[in-house]
C-alpha cells in the first residue's frame, strides 16, 4: 500500500513537471546563436544541426552526380550540357588564375567540388523550409528553438575544416611540384642564410639581404596561419551574416520585406563559394610556383647584361 | 570590491558589440564605395568594358565586405 503511494505521487510530480514545461514552452526563444546547436547525441559525438544540413548537402552533390555519371553520353543531353557547360566555364577561371593548364588541371577536381559544397550548403540554409522546422530544448531556465538545419557553412567549425584543408593541400601540393626542399625555404629559409659563405666575396649586400629573407620567411609562416583565419572568418561570417539578416527582417514584418534580402542572400551565397574556391585556386599557384629559379634567373638575367656592358 | 560593484551597475558590453561593428562598417563603407566610385568611372571612360568590370568589382567588394563581417562576427562573441 505504501509503495502504490508514493508511485502515486510521483505520477503527480512528474505531471507537474509537464504542466510547467509546457507553461515554459509557450515562448521560447528565436535567437540566433553564433553557435551551432545539438540536436542528438550519438554515445559522446554531438550530432549538430549544422552537421546535418552538411550530410544534406554531401547527399545532394552525390544524388546529382550518380544521376549524371549514369547517364553520361558522347552526344549530352539537357542536365549534362547545363554542367558540361558550367565546368568548362570553371575551368576556364582557373585556368586565368593560374595560367598553365597543367596545374589547373591537377587543383581543378578539388577547388571545383569545394566550390559545388559550399555552394549547395549556402543555399540549403536559404530554403524557407529549413529554418522552421525544429524541436524545442530545456537550456537552463529558458526554452529555446532548435531548428533541424541550419547552412553547413554557417558553423566555424565547418569552415575552419575547409580551409585548414585547403592550406595544407595547397602546401602538399607545393611539395610535390616544386619539391620538399624549395618548400621548406621558403618558410624557414636556410638556403639564403648558407648564401651569406658562398655569396658574400661577390656582393656584400647578402649580408643584410639573407637574414632580411630569412625573416620574410618567418613571416610566410604566419602567413599561413593567417590565411586558415581569414578564409574560414569570411566564409562563415558573410553566411551567418546572413541568416542574422534575414532573421531580422523577418522580425520586422514577415512578408514582401525579406524578399529582396532572400535574394541577397542567394547572391552572397554564390560569390563566398566563388571567392574560397578562387582563392584556394591561388594558393595552390603560389605553392606550385618557385621564387628562389625566378631570382637566379633574374641574377643571370643581370650578370649576361653586364658582360655585354 | 569596487569593480565588482562598477561592473554590476555599468554594462560595457553592449557599447563594445556597437563599437566592434560600427567602426568596422566605417572601413567596409570606404572600400566598397571606393571600388564602386572606380569602376563607374572606367565604366564611364570604356563602355564596353562592362563584362569584364563587373565580375572584378564584386570579387573585391566582397573582399572589403569581408572586413565589416569580421567586425559583426567579433561583436557577436562579445558577451
Amino acid at each position: 500500500m505504501e509503495n502504490n503511494k508514493i508511485e502515486i505521487q510521483e505520477n503527480i510530480v512528474t505531471t507537474n513537471n509537464i504542466e510547467n514545461n509546457i507553461k515554459v514552452e509557450e515562448k521560447p526563444s528565436h535567437e540566433v546563436t553564433i553557435y551551432a546547436e545539438p540536436v542528438f547525441h550519438i554515445g559522446s559525438f554531438q550530432v549538430t544541426n549544422s552537421l546535418l544540413t552538411s550530410w544534406l548537402a554531401v547527399l545532394v552533390v552525390l544524388v546529382f552526380s550518380i544521376i549524371i555519371r549514369m547517364k553520361l553520353k558522347k552526344i549530352p543531353g539537357k542536365l549534362q550540357h547545363v554542367f558540361e557547360v558550367i565546368i568548362d566555364g570553371a575551368l576556364s577561371l582557373v585556368d586565368q588564375v593560374t595560367n598553365d593548364r597543367k596545374i589547373s588541371k591537377k587543383v581543378f577536381p578539388l577547388v571545383f567540388s569545394l566550390f559545388i559544397f559550399i555552394l549547395v550548403s549556402n543555399w540549403l540554409g536559404l530554403l524557407p523550409i529549413l529554418g522552421s522546422i525544429g524541436l524545442i530544448a530545456k537550456e537552463g531556465a529558458h526554452s529555446v528553438f532548435i531548428p533541424f538545419l541550419r547552412s553547413g557553412t554557417a558553423d566555424i567549425n565547418t569552415t575552419l575544416a575547409l580551409s585548414i584543408m585547403i592550406v595544407l593541400a595547397s602546401n602538399f601540393f607545393g611539395i610535390l611540384t616544386i619539391g620538399l626542399w624549395k618548400t621548406f625555404n621558403k618558410y624557414v629559409n636556410l638556403k639564403g642564410l648558407g648564401s651569406i659563405f658562398t655569396k658574400v666575396r661577390k656582393d656584400p649586400t647578402v649580408l643584410i639581404v639573407a637574414p632580411i629573407n630569412f625573416f620574410v620567411g618567418l613571416l610566410e609562416l604566419l602567413g599561413e596561419m593567417a590565411k586558415i583565419a581569414s578564409l574560414s572568418f569570411r566564409l562563415f561570417g558573410n553566411v551567418f551574416a546572413g541568416e542574422v539578416l534575414l532573421a531580422s527582417m523577418s522580425a520586422i514584418l514577415a512578408f514582401i520585406v525579406p524578399g529582396p534580402f532572400l535574394f541577397l542572400e542567394v547572391f552572397v551565397g554564390l560569390i563566398q563559394a566563388l571567392i574560397f574556391s578562387l582563392l584556394a585556386t591561388v594558393y595552390f599557384t603560389i605553392a606550385a610556383q618557385d621564387h628562389s629559379e625566378h631570382d637566379e634567373h633574374k641574377e643571370k638575367h643581370h650578370e649576361k647584361e653586364t658582360v655585354h656592358v | 570590491m569596487e569593480t565588482e560593484i562598477v561592473n554590476g551597475v555599468v554594462n560595457l558590453a553592449p557599447l563594445a558589440k556597437s563599437l566592434a561593428i560600427g567602426l568596422s562598417a566605417i572601413g567596409a563603407g570606404l572600400g566598397i564605395g571606393m571600388i564602386g566610385a572606380k569602376a563607374m568611372e572606367s565604366i564611364g571612360r570604356n563602355p564596353e568594358a562592362v563584362g569584364k568590370i563587373l565580375v572584378p568589382m564584386l570579387i573585391i567588394s566582397a573582399f572589403a565586405e569581408a572586413v565589416a563581417i569580421y567586425g559583426l562576427v567579433i561583436a557577436f562573441s562579445i558577451k
